[in-house]
């Protein structure tokens, strides 16, 4: 994926709520790129500023400072009509899908080809192939009030999609469903990103979403981005306190252990998965070494396996470990926990 | 007098009592819908943020409705004379009906719109929608089951109002029973004239509740 295009650009980014004392900067100078084609995550804590950031690319909110660049147009020196013809080129999807409760599923599909001045009988057609496209042709004249969430959400992907988008905005878009329909949710989005080319940026608070669907991610904490890259280099060489958060590998919950001690984290991938690491180690050392924590995730279709070990008390030992490790092909790195 | 008398004397004041509300009504709406559309879309946070023009609406909306209706009547004889051509008779009244009522649609119409659900609104911006779109396919068919609860308040309202008609001269059924039950005494009159009224209100209220429900799609 080297010779990409860059789909919007934003600059030292920055937004704040009400002025002088009581001033709330959301976000404090965020530079950030999305590529044409990406499925792009950006997660982070409540609050961190993520949902105020999705809803400046679309102009929802209007930025104190920065620029915003998409397909290379500056989206911040539009004026109201240029603004409505970006934003048919940019959808989103929300948390609370947002339909018309007094339209029924096709009424709501075709609300963006009307105000567009489709013809009725070429809006008609378009209605039936987007429904098609999110697998709710059956459910055409029913009212969102007879839907289910995750029916609601394909009716408002279908309404997203009416405008033949080349952005989709996610903003938490599976957050009020449950996690069998978030599954398919995330399939759908999935597939619209491959066959119709659309990029995709998901807002989400949940690493299970960058998991499944994402190829980079962006964290954002405390209005800053702490950390970005592709989501596998993301996931195994962790940066940020607030990845490790999310990800899971320091513990929130407080523990009986000692404050502070010294772990190592090795991550492994590809074919060190499959292969017995840690025993071929052991005997190949003679060190005996103590499993903290170890897991198994998916991620963007592959596997991970993480795992935290206690640290052997003497520096030859660990650098016994450290090297064995390293010679098994896994990714290996020393972290703090507290 | 006669039950048959009687009868005429109603019938006639239901049709006095009609001919004074219905286009009052209408006219009422046709500003007042309007006007309330306005109040919402220019307030703080509104789709289209004027806060001034929303104050002094606000401030307009308010004197006309603390001015009590028998009061607002004597007060626009003149202007009513020059638009009606008449200040005197059922006819006469509609105006001061319509001026005393629109701004109470305005706010009826305000407090529905204010029910839709913003994040509709935002929805419909997202994909690119006009101000007039908005306001024409989102927020009034959002409101819709709303707005005929209220105009059903309306036009009982107004309805009430139509009793004060008999002070410049009109009739109708207030008229009737404020004539024949207070200053001549004859109850049997003044009983039909108000079952007559009680009747109408409840007919309007019904036809409203059921127009409300059927036009509303949230409920399962």
């Amino acid at each position: 994926m080297s010779e990409q295009t860059p789909m919007i650009r934003i600059e030292g980014l920055k937004k704040t709520y009400g002025s002088g004392q009581t001033a709330v900067a959301a976000l404090s100078g965020v530079s950030l790129t999305v590529m044409k084609g990406d499925i792009h995550g950006i997660i982070g804590m409540s609050g961190a500023g993520k949902s105020t950031l999705i809803r400046c690319i679309n102009r929802l909110d209007t930025p104190t400072e920065g620029t915003i660049l998409i397909d290379g147009q500056d989206i911040l020196a539009m004026n109201p009509k240029e603004l409505r013809a970006m934003r048919k080129r940019v959808s989103m999807i929300f948390q609370q899908f947002n339909l018309l409760m007094q339209r029924t599923v096709a009424g709501n599909v075709r609300y963006p080809l009307e105000i567009s001045g489709v013809p009725k009988a070429e809006a008609d057609k378009r209605v039936m192939e987007l429904l098609g496209i999110v697998g709710l042709t059956g459910k055409v004249n029913a009212y969102p009030a007879q839907l289910s969430g995750g029916q609601k959400q394909r009716v408002a992907i279908a309404r997203a999609l009416a405008s033949n988008p080349e952005v989709l905005l996610c903003d938490e878009a599976t957050s009020a469903l449950d996690p069998i329909t978030t599954q398919s949710i995330l399939s759908l989005l999935q597939d619209i990103n491959r066959r119709l080319g659309i990029t995709v940026v998901v807002i989400t608070h949940e690493m299970a979403v960058i998991r499944q669907i994402c190829n980079r991610v962006t964290i954002i904490d405390g209005g800053e981005i702490v950390e970005e890259g592709d989501v596998d280099e993301v996931f195994t060489h962790t940066r940020s306190a607030a990845g490790r958060r999310l990800f899971g590998i320091v513990s929130t919950e407080p523990h009986d252990e000692p404050q502070f001690r010294d772990a190592i984290r090795i991550v492994f991938d590809g074919d060190s998965i499959d292969a017995p690491v840690l025993s071929s180690v052991i005997l190949k050392t003679g060190l005996a070494v103590s499993i903290l924590s170890a897991d198994v995730k998916q991620l963007a279709g592959k596997r991970y396996g993480q795992m935290l070990l206690e640290v052997p008390e003497s520096y030859e030992d660990r650098a016994k470990l450290v090297t064995a490790l390293r010679d098994m092909g896994v990714t290996v790195e020393e972290v703090h926990l507290s | 007098m006669t039950a048959d008398k009687i009868w005429t004397l109603v019938q006639q004041g239901f049709i006095d009592t009609l001919y004074m509300t219905i286009p009052s009504t209408l006219l009422a709406y046709l500003l007042g819908l309007p006007l309330g559309v306005l109040l919402v879309i220019t307030k703080r946070g509104g789709i289209r943020e004027r806060p001034t023009l929303n104050k002094a609406l606000g401030v307009i909306i308010n004197f006309l409705r603390s001015v009590p209706f028998l009061i607002l009547l004597v007060m626009l004889f003149p202007i009513t004379r020059v638009v009606m051509g008449t200040s005197v008779g059922t006819r006469s009244i509609i105006f001061p009906l319509f001026v005393s009522a629109f701004p109470f649609v305005a706010r009826m119409v305000e407090g529905s719109l204010n029910e839709v659900d913003s994040g509709l609104i935002e929805a419909a911006q997202s994909m690119g929608s006009t101000t007039f779109q908005i306001i024409w396919k989102v927020m009034l068919p959002e409101a819709l089951p709303s707005l005929i609860n209220g105009a059903a308040i309306c036009i009982t309202t107004i309805l009430a109002y139509t009793a004060m008609a008999g002070a410049a001269g009109g009739d109708g059924l207030g008229k009737i029973a404020i004539t024949y039950g207070l200053n001549r005494r004859e109850y049997g009159v003044m009983y039909a004239a108000s079952i007559a009224l009680v009747v109408m209100v409840q007919v309007f209220q019904m036809i409203g509740n059921i127009l409300t429900r059927v036009t509303d799609h949230r409920h399962r």
